[in-house]
């Protein structure tokens, strides 16, 4: 809480530091001291790969365990039966960009991982879209 | 004494003016005289001017809502405050035992903390410059005792450097000044830097350098009693017989570089860390409890609003009270001071124009985590002097933040087991349940101190992407959408003004929280005298 923003430039400049210091760090996996079968990610972006890891790693967190989203003051959309992702693209904007609360997290995973992701949606909680996005659609939609 | 009585210091000169004009002439004073710091907060705002009986309504009632209540009624209007939690304060909140806290997908903690123990899940300490927060804590007679930031005998930690064995932060601090200063004499003596400084400031540089990093008298840094005064002792000195202090050895610059240790020691130079730092004693919450104390009227909880409108007559608010959840309730006002976090603000139907809409909606909200853990013992006290302050890490716990209070005693200890904010990691425990993340946050802990293992009892963990009345830690402005969009969000929209951390430039701190309501109530109160 406090004090995050400037934990935050101190983090991006740490991160900014080490990708120029350490080139093979950023691309790592797990710390070594990660117990159990968690993944833990050793910088400011993610390191799982897959898009199941990153829905129950990530997403997750505000969607909740089956997709179904949440609701208390105000309310984390359920990506379940989710009519909205049929079109591929919308997915892919709003996980590079966020969406009011939401996060924008194109600093923080590749183009595969959030294709990943995205796919992973698309395809899980009753959604059954077939048509695959690509890691060249994320690129595409990063300009 | 000589000229005594013609020379007036400075000081006196204050003294005087304080005790002849009041406060705020001194701070006026003293601003003019150089004394002061830079902050915006001009002591307690005035608001001239009859309100000719018009009346607010403030939504939420954490420090930003309690702010603008209190100053508003105090010039006369009527006001009426409503809160989606069933207590005042907002993030500034405190977990005892016995409270109970039930996150957003149904997950309910109960605190077994004993008493008096605790976490603050959000803000937790305050920065001596954040003035207007302090001048509160004063006129509301809420105690302050230290937060100790530094604590020299505190822990950085790398899982990649030194075996994964945490090292002072005294010793590392000395051991990267040292081998720096020595390493510039070094070049200095060599005229290296001859083209850089002339000869006569080599010298003073020289000087500098052994008495910044703890040169010896060849501007060596090495094994001896000057650098212990510094780093510390291998063994420390003692009386009697064979008490002579022993120096340990400093570590290498390519080691202590290669460590990556010396990225935290800005955490303690930063003008926002900077000594000294205060909480309030006994809980964060103790200034929140102060507020809705002096707010000057009641507070309606359990209100979740569900629909904000405004026409040229006022400000209509539909909300619904938890326990009657299917019965719509209206609250109605002719202004607005709206403090609800920009999440929710975003996803409600509401009056407002094109400008402050978009800017509602263009702020996400940062992923944070904090986890408390009981043991039951202080053994950071008893086993490694590590007396409040904070260990660093690398792990994704992040920190380790000792308690601040009740030093050297007997008995159970609550400590801040983790504290992640941004960044991958605050987002993997978000997605935890919350008995993992204190799990968690005990197996990498006992990284650093191994007595978790024998000592740990019990936990909370507070994740803020989670939590129902913010769905978020605190607005996380780009620099591109603050350009945008900042100024749309701060202005009165018809009979509406916003106010919160996400209204100011101190996001994520309570100062800004009450300087954003203070802002919005002087702006409104001028638009309501003047028509």
């Amino acid at each position: 809480m406090t004090a995050c923003r400037q934990d935050r430039l101190h983090w991006r400049l740490l991160v900014a530091i080490s990708l120029a210091l350490l080139p093979v760090a950023a691309g790592s996996q797990n710390s070594a001291h990660a117990p159990g079968e968690r993944i833990f990610s050793s910088g400011y972006r993610f390191v799982e790969m897959s898009g199941e890891e990153l829905f129950v790693n990530v997403c997750q967190g505000c969607h909740m365990s089956d997709g179904a989203g949440a609701a208390g003051a105000g309310a984390y959309p359920s990506l379940a039966v989710d009519a909205n992702l049929e079109a591929g693209g919308y997915p892919v904007y709003l996980v590079l960009r966020g969406r009011r609360g939401m996060p924008p997290f194109a600093d923080m995973m590749s183009d595969d991982q959030v294709a990943a992701v995205v796919n992973y949606l698309r395809t899980h909680f009753g959604n059954n879209f077939q048509d695959m996005v690509t890691a060249k659609d994320v690129r595409d939609a990063r300009q | 004494m000589h000229g005594e009585a013609l020379v007036t210091s400075r000081r006196d000169l204050l003294s005087l003016i304080g005790a002849m004009a009041g406060s705020a002439a001194m701070y006026h004073a003293m601003t003019s005289l150089g004394f002061a710091s830079e902050s915006p907060y001009k002591g307690p705002i005035r608001l001239d001017g009859d309100p000719k009986g018009a009346s607010v309504l403030v939504l939420g009632a954490g420090l930003a809502g309690m702010t603008a209540a209190h100053e508003l009624r105090k010039a006369g209007y009527k006001v009426e405050i409503l809160e989606y939690n069933g207590r005042a304060g907002g993030r500034n909140w405190t977990l005892r035992g016995g409270d109970t806290f039930t996150e957003l997908g149904g997950f309910k903690q109960n605190c077994e903390f004993e008493s008096g123990l605790y976490i603050n899940p959000g803000p937790w300490r305050i920065p001596y410059h954040h003035r207007a927060l302090l001048d509160y804590c004063k006129r509301f007679n809420v105690a302050l005792e230290p937060f100790i930031q530094l604590n020299h005998n505190a822990f950085l930690h790398s899982s990649r450097a030194f075996g994964g064995a945490p090292q002072r932060i005294r010793s590392v601090k000395a051991d990267f000044q040292g081998q720096i200063a020595e390493l510039l004499a070094k070049a200095a003596m060599q005229g290296r830097l001859d083209a850089a400084v002339t000869k006569e400031d080599q010298e003073l540089l020289l000087q500098a350098l052994r008495s910044w990093g703890a040169l010896d008298r060849d501007y060596g840094y090495n094994a001896n009693l000057i650098s212990a005064e510094f780093r510390g002792y291998a063994r420390d000195p003692g009386g009697g017989i064979g008490a002579e202090g022993a120096p340990g050895k400093p570590v290498g610059l390519s080691d202590i570089l290669r460590s990556r240790l010396w990225r935290y020691l800005q955490s303690f130079a930063h003008y926002n860390f900077q000594t000294t730092m205060f909480q309030p004693v006994g809980g964060m919450d103790m200034i929140g409890k102060a507020f809705a104390r002096e707010v000057g009227g009641p507070i309606r909880f359990n209100a979740r609003v569900t629909q904000i409108r405004q026409d040229d007559r006022g400000v209509t608010v539909n909300y619904v009270d938890a326990a009657r959840p299917r019965e719509q309730r209206q609250a109605t006002a002719d202004w607005c001071v709206c403090t609800i976090p920009l999440p929710i603000l975003s996803q409600l139907p509401l009056d407002v124009g094109a400008k402050m809409k978009s800017a509602i909606d263009a702020v996400p909200y940062a992923a944070s985590v904090k986890i408390g853990l009981q043991f039951k013992r202080r053994f950071w006290e008893e086993d490694e002097a590590i007396y409040g302050g904070i260990s660093y890490t690398d792990l994704p716990i992040r920190q380790i933040a000792y308690p601040n209070t009740g030093y050297n005693r007997t008995g159970k200890g609550v400590l801040l087991g983790a504290y992640l904010y941004d960044g991958a990691n605050a987002y993997e425990f978000t997605a935890m349940p919350p008995a993992e993340r204190v799990a968690r946050a005990v197996e990498f802990g006992a990284a650093i101190h191994p007595q978790y293992n024998d000592e740990f009892e019990n936990g909370v963990a507070v994740a803020w992407h989670r939590v129902p009345f913010t769905l978020g830690c605190s607005g996380d402005w780009s620099e591109e959408a603050r350009a945008a969009h900042y100024d749309d969000l701060c202005q009165i929209d018809g009979r509406i003004v916003l106010a919160g951390e996400h209204a100011s430039q101190l996001p994520a701190w309570q100062e800004g929280a009450i300087l954003s309501a203070l802002d919005a109530v002087v702006r409104l109160h001028e638009r309501v005298v003047r028509t």
